[in-house]
């Protein structure tokens, strides 16, 4: 029945829909494929695009065969592979263009439409922004008006408003089912077989190695490095030194981390002052360290990670960090930490080599004056205020001995200058020390409620370790006084985590910028916790507000499909068991009349007009001749001509009311 | 559930009065691209599984989604028609019966790429507009004589995105009545012409004109009043008083050596000359007699008659004819 209907050919302006609606899904994906293949997949669009309007003729069946030959080759020759989401989109957006070739009946028409759908899928795995989420919805929106363009035979051009408020109807109806589905399908915590790698192919944020210079690059950077959610207050601005890689290891000019076995809880440390709990949301980084306000407490909860300590606090992912991470933490801003092993107090003592002999003599004269360690952090610290040292994003370019030049000749640089100087002088003296890595500070976004830590936010400080107080934190580059520091924006950063009242020109207009950034970026971050980052763990912690506690896998299928089903019930209830609309008064006068006239033995025909009963009835009963000409005239009249008015109306109410007392 | 299916399956009687479509007469099953989209649907969720992309997650179930409220607007696309039927004008046999349907969209808004089709007929396509109506003629070719009926009618609709299949079979008691294919042969026999009797003229003339009436479909040209027309007044017919000049009886036995649909085609093509030419006729089968007389009233008569001849309940005769 009706099956060969898929072989018609589909109507002209659903083509021309089909078109206009795989243009709009392969654009993200041509914007990304190499520029001659994206040029080829337009020229095919163009060529289909002439024949449905020109008639140009569309290729025969071998030349087709070798343009979809050819079309695979180029696929495999730009990307070296036919797998993989990379290589595997792209081959899905030349194989649907080619399928335009030779697109001829409804099936293939629909099977076209059916691939633009699964590439949206594939815009996704690229990018699941708010921006690209928008975008690939109002595709969603043009994919179903084309289907329904493509089921409308009778449809022309002009009735894409038909089209697309009709798609829009059934997707506005869609969204609350959606919602359902989205969360209470069971969701698993591993995928089913692993995935080819995917996400940002670069490294971004800290590198696990200092040179002098590598972090004064990264501060221009005003990319988000992860944000945080405090349960409770927000720690003090002067307190948010987040963790990342502990550097031990030095040549002199390149710090580097230490091998160190991997533990699964954090090690122990005296928590003296009150703990901070938080919400990290990591953005993808390819690396696997992830960072942690100084000390963590606990090891890090998410879902489908696991998460190691290093015996220095480092904190690391069980593999690199490849998409948006969340991880929740506790930690102590006020500790004691003692711990330092041999093999640790060897590692943090050393200085290799023979570079840097000023800095070294600098040290020992320190202990030929026999004061006590303590008194050495201090002197070193005050060093970097004292002398005339600046705080800059342009330091100059350093050479052998790079401690000795900037110690004792440049005297400019940023904060792994300070950090590498100073755990060099330390160790020179005697002392353990060692260069910790990761973000200092933070902006708080007010509108959101919850910290941006940036990449301009990257910093380097030192530890050093005295008998009394375990490690200290030492971070040098706050003794530069703020008259020598060059840039206003690094002044403010250990000065307060948000930097909302500078009141400087054009205040009320930065003002507005900032809380613009800040809507958006809030808005990112909800997007990424509610939508990107809806897991297991989210589902579980849904539900057990809801009242459900064992939430099995078939429990939660089985909940899903009833709520499913009551609400599609419902909105058939409400679409096809409506009241019917009331039918406008004239028509229901006008069967008022013939009733009576049927009842009185002269049922009006199907296929009898009223002037034609009207004849009749007049024929048959002259009596009412008059009255009923009356009525037929005046419905005539309101029904199939442009005059007539609401006194028409009211005359023919009562010229039926009339009527039916007269028969 | 086994109610359900004695329903969908059982042939339903036919029904004459309006049929308005209702819940228990609107079924839906998947289209064939309906599947195919499941199957598309399936690999998204794997997908979707399998990288954790929560928007594919939400697409994939928004496109379910939209499959499912899709049905219900399939349903709605028929639900509450109400179809009506006409009467069929007769024909004769080879040529097409054409069965007239009134579609009305009584209550609820326009409805779209509504389909029709007799059984194993090629399907119209139509739209309604809200609270819009229309008459359709569906067509089915007439082979026999006797009453041709319009069967099962069925009613479809794959708007709007062609997942669903919603249809509603239709039984509305529809028949075109088929008169015998009038022979090749033109012309009366001559002698049939000089045998004429006269029966006698009752005192009203041929011309004796009687009155006009609005013209009706299937009255004869000749009658047609086209001065009337000419003054704009419409088309109208002359209605006559009906007296009888001449008249000639029409015999099965005048036709001895042919075969029983034979005769009846000849005797067809007889009446249709017959009254082409105005004559007075009259019919005389072997267990019928129709006397003389003329105009169209008395042509369907005798065309009926034929159509109907040695027919059981007007069912066609199987076997050659």
């Amino acid at each position: 029945m009706g099956r060969n209907e898929l072989a018609l050919t589909p109507p002209g302006h659903g083509r021309l829909w089909l078109l206009g609606a795989l243009f709009l899904v392969t654009l993200p994906h041509l914007l990304r494929m190499p520029p001659w293949l994206s040029i080829s997949c337009l020229l095919i669009f163009g060529w289909r695009l002439l024949h449905e309007v020109r008639g140009y003729d569309l290729p025969g069946r071998w030349l087709r065969y070798l343009i979809v030959f050819i079309g695979i080759a180029a696929v495999g020759a730009a990307y070296r592979t036919l797998l993989g989401p990379d290589a595997g989109v792209a081959l899905l957006t030349v194989m649907l263009c080619l399928k335009l070739l030779e697109l001829r009946t409804l099936r293939d028409a629909m099977i076209a439409l059916f691939i633009g759908y699964f590439m949206v899928v594939g815009g996704f795995l690229f990018s699941q922004s708010i921006a690209m989420g928008g975008y690939l919805f109002l595709v969603v929106l043009a994919l179903t008006a084309t289907l329904i363009a493509l089921n409308h035979p009778a449809g022309r051009l002009a009735d894409y408003r038909l089209y697309l408020s009709t798609g829009g109807k059934l997707l506005l109806q869609s969204l609350p089912l959606m919602l359902l589905m989205f969360l209470l399908f069971p969701r698993l915590s591993n995928p089913l077989w692993s995935v080819p790698e995917q996400g940002p192919s670069a490294r971004t944020g800290l590198s696990d190695t200092i040179e002098m210079g590598s972090i004064s690059n990264l501060v221009q950077s005003q990319a988000v490095a992860f944000r945080v959610d405090f349960d409770g207050n927000v720690p003090a601005a002067d307190a948010l030194y987040w963790r990342g890689p502990v550097l031990w290891h030095t040549d002199g000019r390149r710090w580097e981390r230490m091998q160190m076995p991997i533990q699964r809880e954090p090690p122990a440390f005296e928590v003296l002052g009150e703990e901070v709990a938080y919400t990290v949301t990591l953005e993808p980084h390819r690396r696997r360290w992830i960072f942690a306000l100084d000390l963590p407490l606990n090891r890090p909860r998410a879902a489908n990670t696991a998460f190691y300590f290093l015996p220095d606090f480092q904190l690391l992912s069980e593999r690199e960090v490849k998409e948006k991470l969340r991880y929740a933490m506790r930690s102590a801003t006020a500790y004691r930490l003692d711990t330092l092993s041999p093999a640790m107090h060897a590692a943090a003592t050393a200085l290799p080599g023979i570079a840097n002999p000023r800095t070294r003599r600098l040290a020992q004269q320190w202990l030929e004056e026999g004061i006590t360690p303590a008194e050495i952090v201090q002197r070193g610290y005050r060093l970097f205020r004292e002398q005339p040292f600046y705080y800059t994003r342009q330091p100059p370019q350093l050479g052998d001995d790079p401690v000795d030049e900037f110690l004792f000749s440049t005297r400019r640089g940023f904060c792994e200058h300070y950090a590498s100087a100073f755990v060099t002088l330390m160790r020179a003296a005697g002392l353990p020390a060692r260069i910790v890595a990761g973000y200092q500070g933070g902006e708080f976004n007010e509108l959101g409620d919850y910290l941006i830590v940036r990449q301009s936010n990257a910093h380097a400080w030192a530890e050093v370790w005295l008998q009394e107080q375990g490690w200290l934190r030492v971070d040098p580059t706050t003794a530069v006084p703020a008259s020598r520091v060059e840039s206003s924006v690094d002044a403010a950063r250990f000065q307060s985590t948000s930097s909302l009242d500078d009141g400087a020109g054009f205040a009320a207009l930065r003002k507005l910028y900032r809380q613009f950034r800040y809507g958006w970026d809030a808005l990112n971050h909800s997007w990424n916790q509610w939508v990107l980052g809806f897991d297991r763990q989210k589902q579980l912690e849904l539900l057990r507000k809801l009242g459900l506690h064992t939430a099995s896998w078939g429990w939660l299928a089985g909940i899903m499909v009833g709520l499913v089903m009551a609400v599609v019930a419902l909105i058939a209830l409400l679409t096809l068991f409506r009241r019917p609309p009331r039918r406008d008064p004239v028509a229901r006068l006008y069967q008022r009349f013939c009733d009576k006239l049927a009842k009185a033995g002269l049922p009006r025909q199907l296929d009898e007009g009223p002037t034609d009963f009207a004849a009749r009835v007049s024929a048959a009963r002259p009596e009412l001749a008059s009255a009923v000409q009356r009525i037929s005239q005046l419905y005539i009249r309101l029904r199939y001509t442009r005059h007539g008015g609401t006194q028409d109306i009211e005359s023919l109410r009562r010229l039926v009311r009339e009527f039916k007392a007269q028969i | 559930m086994l109610a359900f299916w004695r329903h969908l399956f059982r042939r339903d009687r036919p029904e004459s009065g309006p049929v308005t479509l209702g819940r228990r007469r609107v079924y839906i099953i998947p289209t064939r691209s309906g599947i195919i989209f499941a199957v598309i649907l399936l690999a998204m969720l794997i997908g979707a599984i399998n990288y954790q992309n929560s928007l594919a997650f939400a697409l994939t179930f928004l496109l379910a989604s939209l499959a499912l409220v899709s049905m219900i607007h399939a349903v709605r696309n028929l639900y509450g028609l109400r179809l009506t039927r006409g009467h069929p004008q007769p024909v004769f046999a080879g040529d097409t019966a054409r069965f007239a349907l009134s579609l009305e969209n009584r209550n609820g808004p326009a409805r779209f790429a509504l389909r029709l089709m007799l059984d194993g007929q090629q399907p119209i396509t139509l739209d309604l507009t809200q609270n819009g109506g229309q008459w359709i003629e569906l067509c089915r070719h007439a082979p026999r004589r006797g009453y041709l009926s319009a069967g099962r009618i069925t009613l479809y609709s794959r708007y709007p995105l062609g997942l669903f299949h919603a249809w509603s079979n239709l039984n509305l008691a529809m028949s075109c009545l088929v008169y015998p294919r009038p022979d090749q042969e033109r012309g009366l026999p001559p002698q049939m012409l000089q045998e004429r009797g006269s029966a006698g003229d009752q005192g009203r003339g041929s011309d004796d004109f009687a009155s006009l009436r609005p013209y009706h479909v299937g009255d004869s040209l000749r009658h047609i009043h086209w001065k009337a027309l000419a003054r704009e007044q419409g088309l109208m017919t002359k209605q006559f008083g009906g007296g009888i000049t001449e008249e000639l009886w029409l015999h099965w036995e005048q036709l001895g050596n042919l075969g029983q649909e034979a005769r009846l085609s000849r005797l067809t093509r007889w009446v249709l000359e017959a009254d082409e030419l105005g004559l007075a006729y009259g019919l005389s089968l072997p267990d019928l007699a129709i006397p003389p007389g003329r105009g169209e009233r008395h042509r369907r008569r005798c065309l009926e008659a034929l159509a109907l001849f040695g027919l059981v309940d007007g069912e066609a005769p199987h076997g050659p004819q």
